[in-house]
């Protein structure tokens, strides 16, 4: 099993949903965040007073995947989450050793 | 339009009754004389308790939204509760002796006692002040103002002060600069009543000096005194939220036209000049601070364009009833220029934290709209002030009165001095009794917690 978290752009995150929903993956838990990587922030201004926003409203997907569907799954979520500009975000995956149903105790990809 | 009707009315039933009895012609004329006085008395009575309530509107809501859009979210609560708690507490004072101590007749600088309690206030107009509406109508319009006046200060200290020390400072504060403020421009015997023969004769329509020169320096002096937030300037601190601001802003504006046409004290010619008066200084202070800041800064932006309207309506509030509307026009353009340049680089410059700018916008507004009123007040708008034989007398520059702008810088200068040294005393009082700056770590856990142990917004809940 593998944990694929990915920081897109809070604009994509329905596409995202839909996109994975498309090939089957349904669980997932969604964060608001903030951050950047080499994307700079914006300046913002009132009255007078300057404010440079370095941290920038990001949304982190984070879902547990059987590692046999780890490539399908970067290659939708990368595909949705795209729009070829500075910002669109990263994604990480981790191995995974283990997942518990805490319902019914189940364990392994059964309980994903 | 109404009390025309009434009269017309009036006037027929007794045509009719005259030919019935042509020996009553007197006691009828009677009648007719006091139908078209109650009939004039609704239409007033009817426009001064609308009025009344707009400018209860502009602290609450209006200003209140305005403030606590513009601090931060931990903050929101404690900052409208200063504006709203001024309703209560201030009214309060009103009734026990404040509208006296305004209004009543008095010293050159104080009211007497002789309406304590609002003693004999009552259906009866007051032909001093205003001899179509209820006296109590006059009381409780004049309470919107007194109300108004020290939650405009409070945008000065925001952010830091603690709540029952902010209650103590302003209550002590009406006493010590609002009352005599308002008694010698306004009040019977005035030191500076144009209207009752004051030495210092100073056009102050509605409260140009009274309210918005008294409580804009008294804010520097308090931002001064009180010193900066902890943090400021190095830490962050966005407004919250000016979508708050926003309709707050949106609210003074319309609360304004209480405030401005209002003072007319009837509605009559002269309310509608002041009501369209205002509403070009507005709008053209909003126009002047968006240009000002698109050509600074390269982008005109919400809390300017709301900032310029502001500043255009606290400066034009002196001349709104003396000046005519092309003179609102310039009054406004002025406003939104100079203002901006107060708020967003002389103040960093100076250093202070006038946090919400409640001195960069009244203060700096109050005295250009006092001053420029001495140069626009016309008798074309206003002939209310006339000379032995009944002709209305020159007001301003534009009339060919050139001195009347002294008159002003003096009542302008007077009202300062009245702030400053009044705040200094009011701030050392309340020190006596209890400190007025929040501890810092109730300072950094904000004012909603600390003060008032309650969230403005509890997103989870």
């Amino acid at each position: 099993m593998v944990k694929i978290e990915a920081i897109i752009q809070p604009f994509k995150l329905e596409e995202v949903k839909e996109a994975l929903k498309g090939i089957g993956i349904d669980g997932m838990t969604v964060t608001e965040v903030r951050g950047h990587g080499r994307q700079k922030g914006h300046k913002e201004m009132y009255r007078g007073r300057e404010y440079n926003v370095d941290l920038l409203p990001k949304i982190k997907i984070e879902m547990v995947v059987p590692s046999s569907r780890q490539e399908e799954v970067i290659r939708t979520l990368s595909a949705a989450a795209k729009t070829g500009k500075i910002g669109d975000g990263k994604i990480f995956v981790y191995e995974v050793v283990e997942a518990i149903r805490i319902r019914n105790d189940e364990r392994g990809e059964t309980a994903l | 339009m109404s009390y025309r009707i009434v009269a017309l009315l009036a006037l027929c039933a007794s045509t009719l009754l005259s030919q019935q009895t042509p020996s009553g012609t007197e006691a009828e004329l009677n009648a007719l004389r006091a139908a078209v006085k109650a009939s004039q008395s609704a239409g007033d009575n009817a426009w001064m308790l609308m009025s009344s309530a707009l400018v209860l509107l502009m602290t609450g809501p209006g200003l209140a939204l305005f403030y606590s859009g513009l601090v931060r979210k931990k903050n929101v609560l404690g900052t409208m509760m200063q504006s709203f708690v001024m309703m209560a507490v201030i009214t309060l004072v009103w009734f026990v002796c404040g509208y006296s101590l305004a209004f009543g007749e008095g010293s050159r600088f104080l009211g007497g006692l002789q309406y304590l309690f609002l003693n004999g206030v009552g259906a009866e107009p007051n032909a001093d002040y205003a001899g179509t509406i209820p006296h109590q109508t006059f009381m409780v319009y004049q309470l919107m103002f007194a109300i108004i006046t020290p939650a405009l200060i409070a945008g000065a200290f925001a952010e830091r002060v603690r709540f029952g020390a902010m209650i103590l400072f302003c209550t002590l504060w009406t006493f010590i600069v609002y009352f005599p403020a308002a008694h010698m421009v306004w009040g019977k015997g005035g030191l500076l009543n144009a209207f009752q023969n004051g030495p210092i004769p100073v056009f102050d329509f509605a409260g140009g000096t009274v309210v918005h020169i008294t409580s804009g320096f008294s804010a520097l002096v308090c931002a001064i005194y009180l010193g900066k937030r902890k943090g400021y300037p190095v830490e962050p601190m966005k407004p919250h939220s000016l979508v708050l601001s926003f309709i707050g802003a949106c609210l003074l504006w319309v609360g304004w036209f209480g405030f401005n046409a209002g003072s007319a004290l009837a509605a009559s010619g002269l309310a509608t000049s002041a009501f369209v008066t205002t509403h070009f200084a507005s709008a053209a202070g909003a126009v002047s601070w968006m240009l000002a800041e698109r050509f600074r800064t390269g982008k005109a932006s919400a809390l300017g364009a709301i900032s310029g309207s502001v500043a255009g309506l606290a400066t034009v509030t002196q001349g709104a009833g003396f000046v005519a509307p092309y003179a609102g026009v310039v009054i406004g353009f002025i406003a939104g220029i100079v203002c901006f340049y107060m708020v967003t680089v002389a103040k960093n410059k100076l250093g202070y934290d006038d946090s919400l700018d409640a001195f960069g916008v009244h203060g700096v507004g109050g005295l250009m709209g006092c001053t420029l009123t001495g140069i626009f007040a016309t008798r074309t708008v206003n002939d209310a002030l006339k000379n032995a034989a009944g002709e209305p007398l020159a007001l301003g520059w534009v009339d060919g009165n050139t001195t009347q702008i002294l008159n002003q810088l003096a009542g302008a200068g007077i009202g300062i001095a009245l702030a400053v040294v009044g705040t200094l005393v009011c701030l050392k009082l309340t020190e006596l009794v209890t400190p007025i700056r929040m501890e810092v770590r109730e300072e950094t856990e904000g004012m909603d917690l600390t003060l008032h142990g309650e969230e403005g917004y509890n997103f989870e809940a």
